[in-house]
């Protein structure tokens, strides 16, 4: 057995100063000013035009898609909806960082991941309405999205639980020797849980290659970030856990994309975790059963406007010369019929077959729940006006 | 075959499924090069690595959920709890996400391969935090499976079965049978069937029902019960969540009486599942309320734990009443 000493890092003092909180500064990558010219001394990264212009008209998608959904919520259409306005940065810019084989595991304001590798308007529609050709079959709530075709790992609500499940699953990817990482996204409120605790300290003594990658958009709900941390942010405690880390400027997308490639490349190289903290701003609601005009004003969110990350990059796309203004209003408002069309057509597309509430609970369903299913059948078509959503077809035989 | 210890049948079990699938992987609070506190895991770091088999930090929350992880990449890990009596913190993660996983996915992802060991109950003096079972609890959750061994033999086959189960499995482990349960377990690899009860032995005045531990507590009271003429017959349920309501019925409608033992509270204990089920599936057959004989409804306590037991002569007692009632 080897000899440890737990010492061996530790230097000796002697007075009894006591270590003040802050002495780490932990700066904030940004590579593009507000009006997209790029900081005199930043290098950006390599980037073509057809990237550049698919990160951009991926973030453009996803805003019109919040604006529409939330629209369809507040008609009644659909039960619930959560937008990413002023986070679209964060998420497409480390999911155009990222290859298609590496796991994306997120909290539920990450449709910009799920976007940019493909997810189609259909999709996203099943989902919200919850249909019979939704992948969840129809049982968890709209924005709990699961692509396995596209190694998006199925959302689920209760917050930070995916955090030490991405470490898992990047150790899973390690020992199977695949040349791929997970990320995690989760928000600042989300880190407060015990499972973030978990998952960081986890990865990183068992050399789990992941990306742990925190939207820092200032609430939780309703709670502001001074109430969730005293310390510096998310960032500081990547380095107490002995964990590589970064802070970025979440509404500059070309730093976002930055830190994800150097993470993702340190990660896989040196099966390591790597902590991002992106500072941004949720200038939605929460969800659309949150008002924030109850917790914030007006005022700060109009500050933030006017760093709407999409702006700021349509500024720098034009000052290469790669974006048309009249061509790209043109592509929202085709986005716009796009979305409307699909709603449209989506929304009358039946929930699955009541047989389905007690498929995939086990690999096959265990003699209690075809009881319950038999029984349930039997009870529907004794009274299948009060169940029409599948009363109709349902077969007893 | 081989003369084994609970413990050693547990060991041996997992180095068959670990040379059988290299996608086996063991880890816990102590698994590695010590081997576990209880020594289920010894020798495992020395025949298959760091890689496969490895200490965690001390975080039962960050076990699952890394086992979680790890599952639906599609390994195949068998996570351990150190006492039942820690899983709590990882609660979230077991009820939430382990046993949600494949249906919330539509089987798109699933934590299938999973395997949950955990050692638990009473009889060692273990107070409050180191005696209790916590079956119940999760039997409340649709998606787990719960399985708990008697012996050796028992203990092989069914852990490997939870192994090699396509559903995670939450494998709990009579600690005070640990060292004190010897009997011949087979070298070779087999497995014994989820979901099934087994019949102990036959009788025809009462069925006796229990699981893990107190398998040897009802069949001493069911020996005593002889003495005075009462025929038992014994059933280890083996599996608590799915339970075989088919073999335990069967037994109630040719005895026409039940009787179950478990050590956990009374209160919201898996007995009242079982003898609500029975109740209604064997209304006309039974010839006495069904009986429970349980641990009292407090937490487990120290120096009045054989006070709190539900032993031989508690459920010898309630044997008679329930024959003669």
């Amino acid at each position: 057995m080897k000899d440890r000493n737990h010492l061996s890092r530790v230097n000796v003092s002697h007075s009894a100063t006591i270590i003040e909180n802050g002495l780490i500064d932990i700066p904030m990558l940004q590579l593009l000013q507000a009006d997209g010219t790029p900081h005199k001394d930043a290098t950006l990264p390599d980037i073509d035009k057809e990237t550049a212009l698919k990160m951009y008209n991926t973030m453009q998608y996803v805003r019109v898609l919040d604006e529409r959904m939330i629209a369809a919520q507040r008609q009644g259409r659909i039960s619930f909806y959560l937008a990413c306005t002023g986070e679209e940065a964060s998420t497409v810019g480390s999911a155009a960082a990222l290859q298609d084989v590496d796991m994306i595991m997120s909290q539920y304001r990450e449709q910009g991941t799920l976007a940019y590798r493909g997810y189609t308007t259909e999709q996203f529609m099943n989902q919200m309405f919850s249909n019979e050709k939704e992948p969840n079959k129809g049982r968890q709530m709209p924005i709990h999205y699961g692509a396995k075709e596209l190694n998006f790992m199925t959302i689920s609500s209760p917050l930070g639980t995916q955090i030490p499940q991405a470490s898992g699953y990047a150790y899973g990817q390690k020992m199977a020797g695949q040349e791929a990482i997970t990320i995690c996204y989760f928000g600042e409120g989300a880190a407060s849980e015990g499972d973030f605790h978990a998952g960081l300290n986890m990865a990183a003594v068992l050399n789990c290659p992941v990306i742990f990658f925190c939207r820092n958009n200032g609430y939780a709900i309703s709670t502001p970030a001074e109430e969730q941390f005293a310390g510096d942010g998310i960032a500081s405690r990547g380095l107490g856990y002995g964990i590589k880390t970064i802070r970025v400027d979440g509404n500059d997308i070309m730093a976002v994309y930055a830190a994800t490639q150097q993470a993702r490349k340190i990660a896989l190289a040196e099966n390591c975790p790597v902590l991002i903290e992106a500072m941004t701003y949720r200038l939605a609601a929460h969800s659309t059963s949150d008002d924030p005009t109850g917790y914030r004003s007006k005022d700060e969110e109009e500050k933030w406007r006017e760093k709407d990350p999409i702006r700021r990059f349509a500024s720098w796309l034009q000052q290469q010369g790669w974006l048309d203004e009249a061509a790209d209003q043109a592509h929202v408002e085709q986005t716009r019929q796009e979305v409307l069309t699909e709603l449209k057509r989506v929304e009358k597309v039946p929930v699955c077959v009541i047989d389905e509430i007690i498929e995939d609970v086990y690999d096959t369903p265990p003699w209690h729940l075809q009881e319950q299913l038999r029984e349930l059948k039997a009870h529907i078509s004794k009274y299948p006006d009060a169940y029409p959503k599948t009363s109709g077809r349902i077969n007893n035989g | 075959m081989a003369k084994m210890n609970l413990l050693q049948a547990i060991n041996n079990a997992l180095i068959t499924a670990m040379t059988d699938d290299e996608r086996v992987m063991v880890f816990g609070e102590d698994v590695g090069h010590f081997g576990g506190v209880f020594r289920a895991t010894s020798n495992l770091q020395e025949k298959f690595g760091r890689g496969r088999c490895f200490n965690t930090p001390l975080t039962e929350q960050g076990i699952i959920g890394f086992a979680n992880g790890l599952a639906s990449q599609g390994s195949v890990p068998v996570a351990e709890i150190q006492f039942g009596d820690y899983i709590f913190p990882a609660f979230d993660q077991i009820v939430n996400e382990t046993a949600k996983w494949r249906y919330r996915s539509g089987g798109q992802f699933s934590c299938g391969t999973l395997t949950i060991r955990t050692p638990y109950g009473g009889g060692i003096a273990g107070g409050h935090y180191h005696s209790q079972s916590p079956e119940a609890y999760f039997a409340h959750t649709p998606g787990l499976k719960i399985v708990i061994p008697r012996n050796p033999y028992q203990a092989k086959g069914l852990l490997l079965a939870s192994i090699r189960d396509d559903n995670p499995v939450l494998f709990m482990e009579p600690k005070r049978l640990y060292r004190a349960s010897v009997g011949e377990v087979p070298e070779e690899d087999y497995e014994l069937p989820l979901g099934k009860a087994e019949v102990v032995s036959e009788g025809s005045d009462i069925t006796l029902l229990a699981w893990g531990a107190q398998m040897e507590i009802i069949e001493k009271a069911a020996e005593m019960a002889q003495n005075d003429g009462i025929s038992c017959e014994i059933i280890d349920l083996r599996s608590i969540l799915p339970w075989d309501v088919e073999t335990v019925c069967a037994s109630v409608m040719k005895t026409g009486r039940l009787l179950i033992n478990h050590e956990a509270p009374l209160t919201g204990g898996f007995a009242s599942e079982v003898a609500a089920t029975v109740q209604e599936r064997c209304f006309l057959h039974l010839e006495s309320p069904i009986t429970r004989v349980c641990g009292l409804d407090t937490p487990y306590p120290l120096a009045h734990e054989k006070e709190y037991m539900p032993d031989h002569l508690k459920t010898y007692e309630a044997i008679k009443r329930c024959v003669n009632f």
